[in-house]
C-alpha cells in the first residue's frame, strides 16, 4: 500500500466537491471490505480515499415499505439484516445482503460498495435490481437517478462519471401479494463468491395471477442481468409447473457465464435455469402469504 | 502524506495516535498502541484473527482504517479479562482445551462473546454460522464451539 490522502466529508455536496477536484485517482470508501483488501494487495492504488461513512444520509434506512423504503449507500448488512420492516418487505434483497462473507464482514460491507465494487458475483446486487432498486447518484451537476442495473458495465467498472458516488437506493413501494427471492450457488455451505445467484420479485393479483415479476441472474456474465424473458414467463401465469419451466429455459438461455475455477460455462448454465426456478417458487409462496 | 491525529476509545479509555492513512485499525492496536492480542492471520478479513468490536460491531480490525476512528470506540481482546479475572469464555475455552496454538483464540473470543451478548442461546447451528469468519488450522472446531454452548448455558444459569 503506497501513500494517499483521506478525507471524511461530512455531506454529500463535500464529497462530491472532494471527487470531483482530487487530482489522480480517487476512490470512494463505504465498507472497505473490497477496498482495502485491494489497496493491500496492489490492485488499487488510489491517491485519494473519500469515506462516505460520516455522512448521515448515507447510513440510515428510512421509508417504509407502502411509501417505499431508501437504504443508504453505506449502510451497513448487519444494519440491514436488523431492519424488521425492511426484511419483511423485502426478504430475498436482506437475504442476499447478508449472504456477503462473515459476521465480520457484515459489520462493514455496504449495498453501495457491492454494487460499485462491480463484480459480476456481488451478492447483493442480484436483489437490488429484481426488487427495481433505484439508485441515487450525487455528481458536479447534481443528483440523478439510475436503475440499479446500470451503474456496473464490466468487472470492476461502473458508469459513475468523475465525481459521482451512489447516495442510496430507492425501493419502489410495496405491493400487496407481491414477493422476493434470491439463491446463490456456492462449492461450499457458507462464504464464498457465488457461482450462480439468482434473484425473482413478483406481484400476485387476488386470484393468484402473477401481474409483475422482474427475474436477475448474478455471476453467469460480466454484470448482473435483468431478464426480461423470464420475468415475462411468468406474467399472466399462476405460476404453475409450465410458467417455471418457460421461465428455466428463459434464464439459461440468457446466462453467459465464463468457465473458472468455481464452475463451467455448461454447469453454470444449466444452474442459472435452476436457482431462478428455485426462487420463484420461492417468491410466489410469500407473496401468497403477504395479503 | 502527514499523519492524522486521532481521538478515539480504546478498551473504554480516551486514546490518542499518529497514524498513516495506510495503517489499518490492526496496525495501529499493534504497533502504535502495543496492544498485541489481535492477531494479523490473513490481511484480507477472511481469518477473523484481528476481529475486534467497533462501535459494538463485530469487524475484522486488518479491513478497517485506522484514520477511520475519531470519535469511535474500539473494544478489542485486552479488554476480556477483568484484571485477573478471565471472562467466562477464556476460562472454558481453558478447561475444553479449546485452543491449540492459540494464534486464532483473541478472535475467536471477541467474536464468540459479541455472540453471546446479541444471543445469549444460540443453537450450535447458530453459534457455528456466527463463528464461521473465524479460521483454525488445529482444533477442528468442534471443541470451539462446544466451548461457546456450554459458556452460554453457564451465563445463562448464573443470571
Amino acid at each position: 500500500m503506497s501513500g494517499f490522502q483521506y478525507e471524511s466529508p461530512g455531506s454529500v455536496d463535500e464529497a462530491v466537491r472532494l471527487l470531483a477536484g482530487a487530482k489522480g485517482n480517487a476512490r470512494v470508501l463505504a465498507g472497505g471490505t473490497d477496498l482495502l483488501v485491494q489497496l493491500r494487495s496492489g490492485a488499487a492504488n488510489p491517491d485519494m480515499l473519500v469515506d462516505i461513512k460520516r455522512i448521515s444520509e448515507l447510513r440510515q434506512i428510512s421509508g417504509n415499505a407502502a411509501s417505499g423504503f431508501v437504504i443508504g449507500a453505506a449502510v451497513s448488512g448487519a444494519e440491514i439484516g436488523e431492519h424488521k420492516e425492511l426484511a419483511k418487505a423485502w426478504p430475498g434483497l436482506v437475504e442476499g445482503m447478508e449472504l456477503i462473507g462473515s459476521t465480520q464482514i457484515q459489520g462493514r460491507a455496504t449495498p453501495g460498495g457491492n454494487l460499485c465494487n462491480a463484480s459480476p458475483a456481488g451478492d447483493c446486487t442480484p436483489g437490488l435490481v429484481a426488487a427495481g432498486a433505484i439508485a441515487v447518484i450525487a455528481g458536479p451537476n447534481g443528483r440523478r437517478e439510475i436503475p440499479a442495473e446500470q451503474v456496473p458495465v464490466s468487472p470492476g467498472k461502473t458508469s459513475l462519471a468523475k465525481g459521482e458516488f451512489v447516495v442510496a437506493f430507492k425501493l419502489p413501494p410495496r405491493a400487496k401479494n407481491s414477493g422476493d427471492a434470491y439463491l446463490r450457488m456456492i462449492p461450499r455451505t457458507e462464504m464464498d463468491i457465488a457461482i450462480v445467484g439468482a434473484g425473482v420479485n413478483l406481484t400476485l393479483d387476488a386470484s393468484g395471477v402473477c401481474v409483475a415479476a422482474r427475474v436477475s441472474l448474478g455471476a453467469v456474465a460480466p454484470t448482473v442481468l435483468l431478464v426480461d424473458a423470464a420475468a415475462r414467463a411468468l406474467i399472466g401465469s399462476k405460476l404453475d409447473d409450465a410458467a417455471l419451466a418457460k421461465l428455466e429455459a428463459a434464464a439459461s438461455a440468457a446466462a453467459k457465464p465464463i468457465s473458472d475455477k468455481r464452475g463451467t460455462i455448461e454447469y453454470r448454465t444449466k444452474v442459472a435455469g435452476v436457482l431462478a426456478r428455485r426462487a420463484a417458487v420461492i417468491a410466489r409462496d410469500r407473496a401468497r402469504s403477504n395479503a | 502524506m502527514s499523519k492524522f491525529h486521532i481521538t478515539t476509545t480504546v478498551n473504554g479509555e480516551a486514546v490518542e495516535y499518529l497514524c498513516d492513512p495506510k495503517q489499518t485499525l490492526l496496525d495501529v492496536l499493534r504497533d502504535e498502541l502495543n496492544l498485541t492480542g489481535s492477531k494479523e492471520g490473513c490481511s484480507s478479513g477472511d481469518c477473523g484473527a484481528c476481529s475486534v468490536t467497533l462501535d459494538g460491531r463485530l469487524v475484522c480490525s486488518c479491513l478497517v482504517l485506522g484514520v477511520e476512528m475519531q470519535g469511535r470506540s474500539v473494544e478489542t481482546i485486552e479488554n476480556m479479562a477483568q484484571g485477573e479475572k478471565l471472562h467466562p469464555l477464556q476460562q472454558k475455552f481453558l478447561e475444553a482445551a479449546a485452543l491449540q496454538c492459540g494464534f486464532c483464540t483473541p478472535g475467536f473470543l471477541v467474536a464468540a462473546k459479541a455472540l453471546l451478548e446479541k444471543n445469549p442461546n444460540p443453537t450450535e447451528s447458530e453459534a457455528r454460522y456466527w463463528l464461521a469468519g473465524n479460521l483454525c488450522r488445529c482444533t477442528g472446531y468442534d471443541k470451539i464451539i462446544r466451548a461457546v454452548l456450554e459458556t452460554a448455558a453457564d451465563m445463562r444459569g448464573s443470571k
